[in-house]
């Protein structure tokens, strides 16, 4: 089925941290902004990340509140911590250290 | 602080289970909600929405369970959730459990009991400062049994410890130390206590220091010191003193002397013997207030040990001691001896042993008997690991289909293995906490077995972590082996063709049963060997019992006696010991209801003995046990007198010599012809001058010192013809009255006679039983095992025929309904039976006649390899396991065709 191998290993943490860096979401809002900013190239199902959630919480990267959502239901809203913020950086350079590298050897001419 | 964090979300999961997972509702609930009411604006129908956001998460519960996993504590839920469904299960087929668990308690119980107390008394150093240093020094090969001994271990006279001490340059401390009965009050208060003499350096060499007051140091152990100073033992403090402090300065009387104690010893120190507790301690000086053992050369009462100097090894220490024997043994040559038992003394050599362990006479005669329970139990183990295995692969074939539906509707083949895994944790933490109590229980019962009203023991057998875990976790790798194979099995095969195949099972194939079968041979075997053990210690014990002694043993009593108004002048001790010693036969002769009474310096079969070498017509050399008696010695024992005549009143130190010989002594020295009024002439020892003595009569044989010991030659002597008689001798009288009312009279008739005299009695069959305990803990404790084994083999025996039965039913059915007859059906199954207990049995006799061999040295009358015990164990196992056999056979012969048939 869809299972995060879908994404490159790691990827969906680095989305996850990524989207949770600009504001709180909750789970459904946050499956909503990978669907949008990714469009149709990147497949992340609903499915796959529930567990990426509560495996960032666990590590520390993300906190969880419950509160009030725009339709004034409650709602579980992840938001990143400082550590977070510490591996996004992380997670970031090291993404682009390897897609530098990856397209780098993509772009070569054939002789 | 991250892992505060995390650990602070642990404990959440773990503890607020249930909040937690009403969050994990709520949060896919709203986003289910949420996804329904995206899909109905793009214009779903609700069912379809609420469908379309279902399949979009695929599968609620799945991710659920993802997050838990993802919260990594679900292993902890998991396990405890394991748990309680196993013992759910366990509980559901409680044959099976307690099978499981009390085999397995029995396995590890047993073997940790007895390594504990090989550990106690063999094992385990003495609680001193660096035991290891320590080492003894004695004659090499011991001192030959020559002149007297006193106490255990003693292979030292007080002349030859002063020139070791004065000598030697191996030990930085050296010491000696000797063990002896100290009676202690007076008149019918008389308590008997254990009591060391010890050198001055005793102490401070065993880095031992004072609980209260000082204890005995070198100023005290001088020449000429005189009754003074002892030292207690703190039990000895908390039992006679109540632990009271008023105890240091307080007064003892031993041996009718006032004594002062000076000090308490710490409450780990029990002296040096293990298994013994000693109660008071005094100088070795002192000891001659009460006899001049201090200058006797053939008196051997101590036991001489010290602390090797740093980067001493025992071995330079034995050399060393070598080169001074020659000096320390010249100097030391006991006065009395004849020439060729002077030249073999000469001729004896020093050398030094370990000692850091104590010395132990549980040691000498349990040791052998310990390792061989050891292994006794080391096989009862296995035979309950290979049950137990059996029972799980049993219970493993049962449950395969269980297993295969669970994991065809999605369990995963880890939690499923967690699952059978948790079953067997369970098993062996169970089977382990019994076999611990188990464990602790036995230990006492076997020192509580051991113990006699004369011979005290004190071992301290706390459980030992060492061999519990050891065998806890044999116990543990057999279950979890076994408990997991269906496990294993299952997941080598495709679910659906288990549940396809129905009832009968995909693993009716050999190869799992092989196991199983090869396991019950096993059992069969190693079962057989036990059985061989413990038939040959219980007839051994009973040829121990049944044996014909010679004299009889019942309402007998001995009696010992002291007279504590003290040492006379040596001239008339000899005479005024004979007076008091007719006096007191008098006064027992004249109880009512005492049959017959006899003076007796020599008591049978408790271990002591009086050798002494005879010559008969100057020319057969020899030797013969000897005891002094007093007339109706063979009439109070039920000796008959074959020829010539007892001893009687003309028989004094001032007339002729005669002796008294058994049937042994005429075969031995007179070739069995008539022995009456030939002579015998006494070899010289100290204090027993040679004499020559005239043969008045002849008398039937008897065992002398020990049962085991085969029949000697045996002289008797009239006790007023005794060549050294010092003090008092003991008393034998018979009675068939109830003995301790009878005691109880000749209690009181001599304490009226005389209140200095102290007294101790011992009923004869008792004293008797009392030496054979050993014999009777292993036919009793080899006994046990062997029928647990036994049992344990038939359980085994039967599951597998059980189960055979069961999973051939329908063919057994179909065999039924083409026209085999009942019989015919039992026969095909007692065929596989009779294959396993042969293959079983067989085996069983080949490592029975290997392993009987190393109990040889304990048996009495029989041969290790003694066939009619062989045949017996096996015949016995054999009928008990055929039963077990047939009764499944039985069961199957009356299979309902119809209803085995239908089950397909």
């Amino acid at each position: 089925m869809s299972k995060p191998s879908d994404l490159v290993q790691g990827t969906l943490d680095l989305l996850i941290l990524k989207i949770l860096a600009l504001e709180p979401l909750h789970g459904w809002a946050i499956s909503q902004r990978l669907k949008q900013v990714s469009g149709d190239v990147l497949q992340v199902s609903d499915g796959s990340l529930y567990p990426a959630l509560h495996k960032l919480e666990q590590e520390g990267w993300i906190t969880a509140v419950w509160k009030a959502t725009e339709n004034n239901r409650r709602a579980k809203f992840y938001e990143l911590t400082r550590s977070g913020r510490k591996e996004l950086e992380r997670e970031t350079a090291n993404w682009q250290r390897l897609s530098t590298a990856i397209s780098g050897i993509v772009k070569l001419k054939e002789a | 602080m991250r892992w505060i964090h995390t650990m602070s979300l642990r404990l959440r999961s773990l503890l607020r289970r249930s909040r937690v997972e009403d969050e994990l509702d709520a949060e896919f609930r709203y986003h289910l909600d949420r996804q329904t009411e995206a899909f109905v604006e793009r214009g779903l129908s609700p069912d379809e929405a609420r469908a379309a956001a279902r399949r979009a998460i695929g599968g609620v519960e799945q991710r659920k369970e993802e997050c838990r996993d993802a919260r990594r504590v679900s292993w902890i839920e998991n396990l405890v959730r394991d748990l309680r469904h196993a013992a759910r299960v366990l509980r559901g087929s409680p044959g099976f459990t307690c099978v499981a668990i009390v085999s397995l308690a029995l396995g590890i119980g047993a073997n940790t009991a007895i390594f504990q107390l090989l550990d106690a008394i063999r094992l385990r150093s003495l609680p001193v400062a660096d035991a290891q240093e320590l080492a003894e020094v004695r004659p090499a090969g011991g001192h030959g049994g020559m002149g007297l001994t006193n106490g255990f271990n003693s292979e030292m006279t007080n002349p030859l410890w002063e020139q070791i001490r004065d000598r030697q340059e191996a030990f930085s401390g050296i010491f000696a130390w000797g063990t002896t009965g100290f009676l202690m009050g007076r008149g019918a208060e008389t308590q008997n206590l254990n009591g060391l003499w010890v050198s001055g350096d005793f102490f401070s060499v065993l880095r031992v220091a004072p609980a209260r007051g000082r204890l005995i140091a070198a100023v005290d152990d001088q020449r000429g010191c005189g009754p003074r100073n002892a030292v207690i033992s703190y039990a000895f403090w908390q039992g006679h003193f109540g632990g009271s402090d008023s105890a240091v300065g307080s007064t003892l009387t031993i041996f009718g002397k006032p004594i002062d104690v000076i000090g308490v010893t710490p409450p780990e120190f029990f002296g040096l013997e293990i298994g013994k507790r000693f109660d008071v301690a005094l100088p070795i000086c002192s000891a001659a207030t009460w006899g001049n053992s201090l200058d006797q050369r053939h008196v051997w009462w101590l036991t001489v040990m010290g602390r090797l100097k740093p980067g001493w090894t025992i071995a330079r220490a034995s050399e060393h001691l070598r080169t001074i024997s020659a000096g320390v043994f010249d100097a030391t040559v006991p006065i009395g001896y004849e020439g060729t038992s002077r030249d073999v003394y000469r001729t004896f050599q020093l050398i030094a042993q370990p000692a850091g362990s104590g010395v132990s006479r549980l040691r000498a005669m349990y040791e052998r008997s310990l390792w061989l329970l050891m292994g006794i139990t080391g096989l009862v183990l296995l035979i309950a690991c290979a049950n137990l295995a059996n029972l799980m692969l049993a219970r493993g074939a049962a449950r395969e289909r269980e297993i295969a539906i669970r994991v065809a509707i999605g369990a995963s083949r880890i939690r499923v293995a967690m699952q059978l895994l948790s079953e067997s944790l369970l098993l062996a933490a169970l089977g382990g906490v019994l076999g611990a109590s188990i464990a602790a229980f036995l230990s006492r019962a076997v020192i509580a077995f051991l113990t006699t009203e004369s011979d005290e023991l004190h071992l301290d057998v706390g459980l030992d972590w060492r061999i519990f875990a050891f065998t806890a976790s044999i116990a543990l790798l057999t279950c979890v082996i076994f408990g997991l194979a269906p496990a294993v099995k299952s997941s080598l095969i495709e679910p659906g063709a288990v549940v396809k195949s129905g009832g009968r099972g995909t693993t009716m194939g050999r190869e799992r049963f092989m196991v199983r079968r090869l396991l019950v041979a096993g059992q069969v075997s190693v079962s057989l060997i036990l059985l061989v053990v413990a038939l040959l210690f219980v007839r051994s014990f009973r040829n121990l019992i049944t044996l014909d002694t010679g004299f009889r043993r019942s309402g007998i009593v001995l009696a010992l006696f002291a007279d504590l108004s003290g040492p006379r002048a040596a001239p008339d001790r000899r005479s005024a010991v004979l007076a008091t010693q007719a006096m007191l036969l008098d006064e027992i002769r004249s109880v009512p209801r005492i049959e017959a009474a006899a003076v007796s310096t020599q008591f049978p079969l408790n271990g002591s003995s009086w050798t002494q070498g005879v010559r008969v017509q100057d020319e057969r050399r020899g030797s013969s046990k000897f005891t002094y008696i007093s007339a109706d010695y063979f009439k109070t024992f039920g000796i008959p007198i074959l020829a010539g005549r007892d001893v009687n009143d003309f028989d004094t130190g001032d007339g002729r010599k005669v002796v008294i010989v058994s049937e042994a002594f005429v075969r031995r020295f007179f070739a069995n012809t008539n022995a009456l009024g030939r002579l015998v002439r006494t070899v010289a020892e100290p204090g027993y001058p040679e004499a020559l003595y005239e043969v008045v009569g002849v008398v039937g044989d008897t065992k002398y010192a020990d049962l085991r010991d085969e029949i000697p030659p045996i002289a008797y002597v009239p006790i007023a013809q005794h060549p050294n008689l010092q003090s008092l001798k003991g008393i034998v009288f018979r009675s068939s009255a109830p003995l301790s009312d009878v005691i109880a009279d000749v209690r009181r008739k001599v304490g009226a006679m005389n209140p200095n005299i102290v007294m101790q009695f011992g009923v004869f069959e008792t004293q008797i039983r009392e030496r054979l305990v050993r014999e009777r803990l292993m036919a009793w404790l080899a006994g046990f095992f062997g029928a647990l084994a036994a049992l344990l083999a038939t359980i085994g025996l039967y599951g597998v025929i059980s189960y055979m039965v069961v999973s051939r039913r329908s063919e057994i059915g179909i065999r039924l309904a083409l026209g085999a007859s009942a019989p015919g059906i039992v026969l095909l199954i007692l065929r596989e039976t009779a294959l396993l207990l042969s293959i079983g049995v067989a085996a069983g006799v080949v490592l029975s006649v290997m392993a009987a061999r190393s109990a040889a040295v304990l048996l009495f009358g029989l041969s290790p390899h003694d066939a009619p015990t062989l045949v017996a164990a096996a015949l016995l196992l054999v009928v008990t396991a055929g039963l077990a056999g047939y009764v499944p056979a039985r069961r199957a012969s009356k299979v309902d065709p119809m209803i085995a048939l239908r089950c397909e």
